[in-house]
C-alpha cells in the first residue's frame, strides 16, 4: 500500500517526462520563444508558432472568468448566507448535476442555442458580422461549465467562516450584506481566489465543448466575435495527421506540455491560497 | 453611510444574488431542455438496439449500440482499475499515515496536481505510452487511459469520506487487537462504504462522459469490441462524429445520442444518491 501510495506522484512526473521527452524533438530544432510567440502557423511547410493558439486559449478562458465569477459568487454567497434551508438542499444536487454534464453535451447545447444566438441576435446588436463560432460562444459555454467549480468551492469556504464572527458583525447593527461583504468575503479571501483558480485551469485545458464552438482558425483573434483555435483543441484536432509530417507530432506533444505546465502553475497557485485559509480558520 | 442607502445596498445585492442563482439553475434546465426537444424527433428505439449498418453517417440505417456498449465496457474497467489503485492509496493514508504527515501531504498534493490535468493532457499521456509498449488504439489502452483520468477523482472524493471516520473508532478497532490493516479493511471500510460507492460513481460517470481523453487512445469502430485489443467507440466521440456530418439526419442522431449520453449521467447521479441513502443504514452513527 505503501509503494501505491507513491503512484500519483508517479504519474505527475511521468506525464512530465513523456511529454518532455516527445516534445526534445522540436524543441532542439527551434527556439522556445519562437514556438511559444510566433504566429507563423503551417506545419506543412515548418512553421511552428504556438502564439495564435496560446492568445486564442487566453481569450476564452478570461472571457469565460469575466461572465462565470460573478454569477458563481454571488450565488454563493446566496446559497451560503441567504437562502433557505429548502432551496438550498434543493440547488446542491443542480449543481452536482451540472458538474456531471459531459462536455460534448455542453458542445452539442453550445451550437444548437449559444451559437446562432451570437451569430444572429449579439452580433448584429454590435453591428458587425460573425458566424456565431465565436470566442464569444466558447466563452458562455465554458463559463457554465464552470459554475459548478467555483460554487463548491465557495460555498465550501464560506462554510468554515465561524457563525461567531457574523453574530457578532449583526450584533453590531451592520446589515445582513454588511455581514457578508466585511466578514464573510474578507475571512474567505484566500478560499475565494483559489475557487476562481481552480475554475481558470479547468477552464484553460477543456477541449471538447470549447472546440465544438469557437471556430477554430489559426489566426490570432481580435474580437470577442472572432473565431479562435484554443490549444487543446490544436491537439485533440491534429491527432489523425500529426504521424505522417516530420516534427508535427512533437509539436503537438509540445502543445500538451505548455498545457500541463500552465495548469500544474494554476493548481499550485491555489493550493498555497487553500493552505493560507486552512491555517487561518485554525 | 445613511440608513437608507445601506437598505438600497442589500435591496441590490439580494436582487442580484436572485438574479445570478436563477441564472446557474436556469442554464442546467436551459440544456437538459434543449437537448431532448432537439433529440425528440430523432430518439427511435434502433438508436440503443442496433450497430451502425453501412453509411449510417450519411443517413442511413442503425443505431448506437456500439458506442452506448463500448462507453459501458470501457468506463466499467477503467473504473475497476481506478478503484483498485485508488482504494488501498486512500485507506493507507487514512489508517497507516498521520494527517500532517510529510507523505501524506505530498501524496495528496499529487492528487490534487493530477485532479487538475486536463483530459487532453491524459489523453496525449496515454498515446505516448501506448506507442511505447507497442499497444494500438483499443479498449485496453482507453481502459488505462481513463483509470488514470478517473484515479484522483476517486481517490479524492474517497479520502473526504474516510476522513470523517472518527478516530475513537479506529482507536477502539486497536484497542481489541485488531492490526491496522484489519482496522482499515473491516471497520474504516465497512463505515464508509455508502460514500465510497457514491466515489465509485461519481468517477465512473466521469469516465462515461469523457471524450477528450479516449480519442487517441480508444480508437472507433463500428462493432461492438469482443476483446480487449481492439478498438471501442464510445459514446461522447459518437455524438462528436455525427454532428460532424453535413447531413441534418445524422445530425439529428447526434443530438439524440446526446439525450442518451445525459439520461446515462443522470440515472448513474440519482443511483449514486439513493445508494448512499439506503446503505447509510448499516454505518454506525
Amino acid at each position: 500500500m505503501l509503494l501505491l501510495t507513491a503512484l500519483p506522484g508517479l504519474v505527475v512526473g511521468l506525464i512530465l517526462l513523456g511529454l518532455l521527452l516527445k516534445s526534445r524533438g522540436i524543441l532542439a530544432m527551434k527556439p522556445l520563444s519562437a514556438l511559444l510567440f510566433g504566429s507563423d502557423w503551417h506545419p506543412l511547410k515548418g512553421g511552428f508558432g504556438l502564439f495564435p493558439f496560446l492568445v486564442g486559449t487566453l481569450w476564452v478562458t478570461l472571457a469565460a472568468m469575466i461572465l462565470a465569477v460573478p454569477i458563481s459568487l454571488l450565488t454563493a454567497v446566496y446559497l451560503s448566507e441567504y437562502a433557505p434551508r429548502i432551496v438550498r438542499s434543493a440547488a446542491k444536487p443542480l449543481i452536482d448535476l451540472l458538474s456531471g454534464i459531459p462536455s460534448v453535451v455542453f458542445g452539442v447545447w453550445g451550437v444548437l442555442l449559444v451559437v446562432p444566438f451570437v451569430g444572429r441576435v449579439v452580433a448584429p446588436l454590435f453591428g458587425v458580422y460573425s458566424s456565431g463560432y465565436s470566442i464569444l460562444a466558447g466563452a458562455v459555454v465554458l463559463a457554465i461549465m464552470i459554475f459548478p467549480t467555483i460554487i463548491l468551492v465557495c460555498l465550501e469556504v464560506f462554510a468554515s467562516v465561524s457563525q461567531d464572527l457574523r453574530d457578532t458583525s449583526l450584533a453590531l447593527g451592520a446589515t445582513k450584506w454588511e455581514t457578508v461583504k466585511h466578514v464573510v468575503l474578507r475571512k474567505g479571501a484566500g478560499g475565494i481566489i483559489a475557487a476562481v483558480v481552480l475554475g481558470f485551469s479547468r477552464a484553460f485545458g477543456e477541449t471538447m465543448a470549447v472546440l465544438m464552438v469557437v471556430g477554430n482558425v489559426a489566426k490570432v483573434p481580435h474580437s470577442l466575435f472572432d473565431s479562435a483555435y484554443p490549444l487543446p483543441a490544436l491537439i485533440a484536432n491534429n491527432y489523425g495527421e500529426m504521424m505522417s509530417i516530420p516534427l508535427y507530432d512533437s509539436a503537438i506533444m509540445l502543445s500538451a506540455l505548455v498545457l500541463f505546465l500552465i495548469v500544474l502553475v494554476f493548481n499550485l497557485a491555489a493550493r498555497v491560497f487553500l493552505t493560507r485559509v486552512e491555517k487561518k480558520v485554525e | 453611510m445613511g440608513f437608507r442607502r445601506r437598505k438600497y445596498e442589500e435591496r441590490i445585492f439580494r436582487v442580484l444574488m436572485l438574479g445570478a442563482t436563477a441564472v446557474v439553475v436556469g442554464s442546467l434546465l436551459l440544456i437538459l431542455g434543449t437537448v431532448v426537444i432537439k433529440a425528440w424527433p430523432a430518439l427511435k428505439l434502433d438508436m440503443i438496439l442496433k450497430t451502425p449498418r453501412g453509411g449510417y453517417y450519411m443517413g442511413k440505417e442503425g443505431g448506437i449500440l456500439n458506442a452506448i456498449l463500448g462507453s459501458l465496457y470501457l468506463a466499467s474497467g477503467a473504473t475497476f482499475l481506478a478503484l483498485l489503485l485508488s482504494l488501498p492509496i486512500v485507506l493507507y493514508l487514512n489508517v497507516y499515515t498521520r494527517r500532517k504527515s510529510a507523505w501524506a501531504v505530498q501524496v495528496r498534493f499529487a492528487l490534487d496536481v493530477l485532479w487538475g490535468v486536463p483530459s487532453i493532457v491524459y489523453g496525449a499521456f496515454g498515446f505516448i505510452v501506448m506507442v511505447l509498449i507497442g499497444l494500438r488504439a483499443s479498449l485496453l489502452a482507453g481502459i488505462i487511459t481513463v483509470a488514470l483520468l478517473e484515479l484522483p477523482i476517486m481517490a479524492r472524493a474517497m479520502d473526504e469520506v474516510i476522513r470523517l471516520v472518527p478516530q475513537a473508532l479506529k482507536d477502539a478497532s486497536a484497542s481489541l487487537g485488531a492490526t491496522r490493516l484489519e482496522t482499515a479493511f473491516k471497520v474504516v471500510l465497512r463505515q464508509c462504504l455508502p460514500g465510497l460507492l457514491t466515489a465509485v460513481l461519481i468517477a465512473f460517470g466521469r469516465g462515461v462522459g469523457d471524450a477528450a481523453s479516449v480519442l487517441f487512445t480508444a480508437g472507433f469502430t463500428d462493432s461492438v469490441p469482443t476483446s480487449l485489443f481492439q478498438p471501442a467507440a464510445t459514446l461522447p466521440l459518437a455524438i462528436f462524429f455525427q454532428l460532424g456530418t453535413p447531413f441534418p439526419e445524422v445530425q439529428q442522431r447526434a443530438y439524440a445520442s446526446a439525450a442518451l449520453l445525459t439520461f446515462l449521467i443522470l440515472i448513474i447521479s440519482l443511483a449514486a444518491r439513493a445508494l448512499s441513502r439506503k446503505l447509510r443504514k448499516h454505518t454506525l452513527k
